[in-house]
C-alpha cells in the first residue's frame, strides 16, 4: 500500500491501509469523511485515483496544515467532539480507522459515524488476538503488539475491544454489518469464510463496513 | 502621552492636504458611481455619487476565471502589493500578494480596492460630499461590512467580472470575505477568511469604543468638523491607534521583542518620558499613523466591525448563511491572536460543517498574535498556496496564466 507514515498521526501507517478494503466499489463523487486522516495520503489517493469527494478531520495540528497545504478540505478536531456538527446524510462514506479505540465514547462516535453518513468503514486492532491473550494470561503484562506497541502508561488507547465485542456493540444500537474482515498486522485478510472465533482469535485487527438498519 | 503631544502632534498643517488623497489617491484606479448607480446603505439610506479606489496586480485571463479580491482590514488600503504613495513603504500584505508569492500575480489577477468609509480614496467622511462642496464629516452615513461588499460587488460589474477564484483577506478583510460568501456565493469560486470572527465580540466592541472616545475627547475633533476648522485630532486618534495595536500583538511578543528594556538610557528618569522601549514603539506607532489616516474614517469603520454579526440576518442561525453553498472555505487562525481567537474560527468551521460546505481549517502555532497574518509566518504561506493550488485545479486554472 502507497501509504507513508504519518509520524504526527495517532493512527499506525499500517493500519491506514485497512480502510483500503472497500474502496473499489465507491464511485466518482462519493462523498467521503476521513476522521483521523493524518497528513491526508488516504483522502489524497482516494481523491485521485476515485475522483471521490473527499474531507477530513485530524487531531494534530502539523497533519492538518500539511493537508490543506496538499489541497485537501481538512479541518483540525477530532472524533468526540466535532461529529457532532454535520447534518444528518451527508457523507456516503464515513472512515474511522484505528481510532475508534481511542475515542472517549466509542458509542456515540459511532452513532455519529451513521447518523451523518450511509455507510461507516471502521477499523480497530482487535484485542482478542491470541498474542494478547497470552501475553496478559502467562507474562503477566499489559499487552505490546505490533499493532499495539504502546506502554500502558502512554497509550491513546483507552477503549480496547475484540472483534466479538464490537460485533455486540453494533447489535446494540441497531447497525447493520454489511461485510467484515480480520486482518494481519500489515492489512493482509485473513481467510475470508473463516468463523468469527477464528478472526476473533487470530485477526490482529479488523475493517468493518456498517450501514443504517433502514 | 508624555511629551508625544509636545514635539509631534500639534502641526495641522499637513491635515489640510492629507484628506484629498480621500478625493484623488495618488497611484490608484478610481470607478466612479453616478447617480444612476447610487450604493443602497443598511442604514436606509443611498451613498450618490460615490467613488472606489483600487489597485490591481496582474492580468486578467480570457476566460475571466482567475480574479482575486484582497479585502483590507480597518487600517489597511488598496496599496496590498506596491509602495504607498504617502507613507512610501512597501504594500501591507507583499509577503502574500505578488510574482511567486501564494497569491501569486503571474498567475491571478488581483484587485484591491479601498473600502467605503476609509480615506484613500474610496468615498469616506473626509471626501468631499458634492452636494455641499465640503468634506463629507458626520454627515456620511454608518455604513457597515455588508455596504462595504455591496460596493465591491458594483465594482465587479463595473469591472466585467462575474465570478471570482478567490476572495481573501484578515481581520476586518475576514469579515469581507464571509460576508461576499454570504451574500454572493456564486460569484465567489473559494474564500479565505483569516483571522476573523462572524461577530465581533463584546470585547473588541469595548476596545473600538476607547478608541473612539479617545478620538472624540481630544478637541481638535471639533464633533468631527476638523477638516472644515484647520485642525486634525492627532493626539485622540494616535491613542486610538496605540490602544488597538496592543491588542494586535500578545503579551508573549510584546515581551519577546521589547521585555522591560530601556529606551537610549541605563536608569529610569523618574519622569513620564517614555523610559520604556514598549512606550517609545507605541508613540512611534501612534504618530506614524496619523500621517496617513483620518479620523473620522476610524470612528466609521471600527463601528462597522462592530455591527458586524452574519448570524444575526439569518435568524441567528450561522449554518443558514452558507447554505447549499459552493464556495470551497479555507479558515486560518493563529494560536496567540486573542482579539480573534481560534474559537471565532471554529465557530465558522461548525457553521460551514453543519452547511456540508467544502471547509479546511488550520490554526498556525505563533506568538506573534493578531498581526500574524500580515507577517513572515511559512506555515500560512504553505496553506495558502497548497490551498489556492487545489481550488485553481478544480477551477480549471493553469499553472501559470
Amino acid at each position: 500500500m502507497p501509504i507513508s507514515p504519518s509520524p504526527t498521526s495517532r493512527i499506525r501507517p499500517e493500519g491506514r491501509a485497512s480502510t483500503w478494503f472497500w474502496s473499489p466499489r465507491w464511485s466518482s463523487g462519493a462523498k467521503v469523511l476521513d476522521v483521523g486522516c493524518g497528513d491526508g495520503e488516504l483522502l489524497r489517493l482516494l481523491s485521485e485515483s476515485r475522483g471521490v469527494d473527499g474531507r477530513g478531520i485530524e487531531l494534530s495540528r502539523e497533519g492538518v496544515n500539511e493537508c490543506v497545504a496538499k489541497g485537501l478540505a481538512v479541518i483540525q478536531g477530532d472524533a468526540d467532539t466535532d461529529l457532532g456538527d454535520y447534518p444528518d446524510d451527508a457523507f456516503d462514506y464515513v472512515i474511522l480507522s484505528q481510532t475508534l479505540q481511542a475515542t472517549r465514547h466509542p458509542r456515540v462516535v459511532l452513532e455519529h459515524m451513521l447518523r451523518i453518513g450511509s455507510h461507516a468503514i471502521v477499523s480497530f486492532p482487535n484485542f482478542g488476538h491470541w498474542q494478547v491473550r497470552l501475553q496478559l494470561l502467562f507474562a503477566g503484562h499489559m499487552p505490546r503488539t505490533d499493532i499495539l506497541p504502546f506502554s500502558w502508561y502512554d497509550t491513546p488507547n483507552i477503549h480496547h475491544c475484540t472483534i466479538k465485542d464490537f460485533r455486540q456493540l453494533c447489535t446494540e444500537i441497531g447497525v447493520r454489518m454489511e461485510k467484515a474482515v480480520a486482518l494481519n498486522a500489515w492489512g493482509s485478510p485473513l481467510r475470508l469464510n473463516a468463523p468469527w472465533w477464528f478472526w476473533n482469535l487470530f485477526g490482529e485487527q479488523a475493517v468493518f463496513l456498517l450501514s443504517r438498519k433502514s | 502621552m508624555g511629551d508625544m503631544g509636545k514635539t509631534n502632534l500639534n502641526s495641522t498643517r499637513e491635515a489640510a492636504d492629507s484628506p484629498r488623497e480621500a478625493d484623488q489617491p495618488h497611484e490608484s484606479l478610481i470607478a466612479h458611481f453616478g447617480a444612476d448607480r447610487p450604493l443602497k446603505l443598511d442604514a436606509g439610506v443611498e451613498l450618490t455619487p460615490f467613488q472606489i479606489a483600487y489597485k490591481t496586480y496582474g492580468t486578467l485571463n480570457s476566460a475571466r476565471s482567475n480574479a482575486v479580491l484582497i479585502c483590507h482590514a480597518l487600517t489597511g488600503d488598496q496599496h496590498v502589493a506596491s509602495v504607498h504613495p504617502v507613507t512610501k513603504k512597501s504594500g501591507w500584505w507583499e509577503t502574500m500578494v505578488g510574482p511567486g508569492k501564494p497569491i501569486d500575480t503571474e498567475r491571478y489577477f488581483v484587485i484591491c480596492p479601498n473600502v467605503i468609509g476609509a480615506c484613500m480614496g474610496t468615498t469616506g467622511p473626509s471626501s468631499t460630499d458634492p452636494t455641499t462642496g465640503k468634506p463629507w464629516g458626520l454627515d456620511f452615513p454608518v455604513i457597515t461590512i455588508r455596504d462595504m461588499v455591496r460596493a465591491q460587488a458594483m465594482l465587479l460589474d463595473h469591472l466585467g467580472i462575474e465570478s471570482l477564484f478567490a476572495v481573501a483577506g484578515g481581520s476586518m478583510g475576514g469579515m469581507q470575505v464571509l460576508q461576499w460568501a454570504a451574500s454572493y456565493p456564486q460569484r465567489v469560486f473559494c474564500a479565505l477568511p483569516i483571522a476573523c470572527a462572524t461577530r465581533h465580540s463584546a470585547q473588541n466592541i469595548a476596545f473600538h469604543e476607547v478608541g473612539r472616545q479617545a478620538i472624540m475627547a481630544d478637541p481638535e475633533w471639533r464633533g468631527g468638523r476638523y477638516l472644515l476648522e484647520d485642525t486634525n485630532p492627532r493626539r485622540g486618534l494616535a491613542v486610538a491607534r496605540m490602544g488597538a495595536h496592543i491588542t494586535y500583538l500578545s503579551d508573549a511578543a510584546l515581551h519577546r521583542k521589547f521585555g522591560r528594556k530601556f529606551q537610549d538610557r541605563t536608569n529610569p528618569t523618574f519622569s513620564f518620558d517614555a523610559d520604556f522601549e514598549v512606550e517609545s514603539y507605541l508613540r512611534h506607532q501612534g504618530i506614524s499613523f496619523v500621517e496617513r489616516f483620518d479620523a473620522n474614517s476610524y470612528l466609521y469603520l471600527t463601528r462597522a466591525m462592530d455591527y458586524f454579526d452574519l448570524a444575526a440576518d439569518y435568524n441567528g442561525v450561522l449554518a443558514r448563511a452558507f447554505k447549499d453553498t459552493p464556495t470551497r472555505f479555507c479558515v486560518i487562525s493563529f494560536t496567540s491572536d486573542w482579539l480573534f481567537p481560534t474559537s471565532d474560527s471554529r465557530a465558522i468551521v461548525h457553521a460551514l460543517n453543519a452547511a456540508s460546505a467544502r471547509v479546511s481549517f488550520a490554526e498556525i502555532v505563533t506568538d506573534k498574535g493578531h498581526d500574524a497574518f500580515l507577517l513572515e509566518e511559512p506555515e500560512l504561506f504553505a496553506i495558502v498556496r497548497g490551498f489556492l493550488d487545489g481550488a485553481g485545479k478544480a477551477r480549471g486554472l493553469s499553472p501559470k496564466s
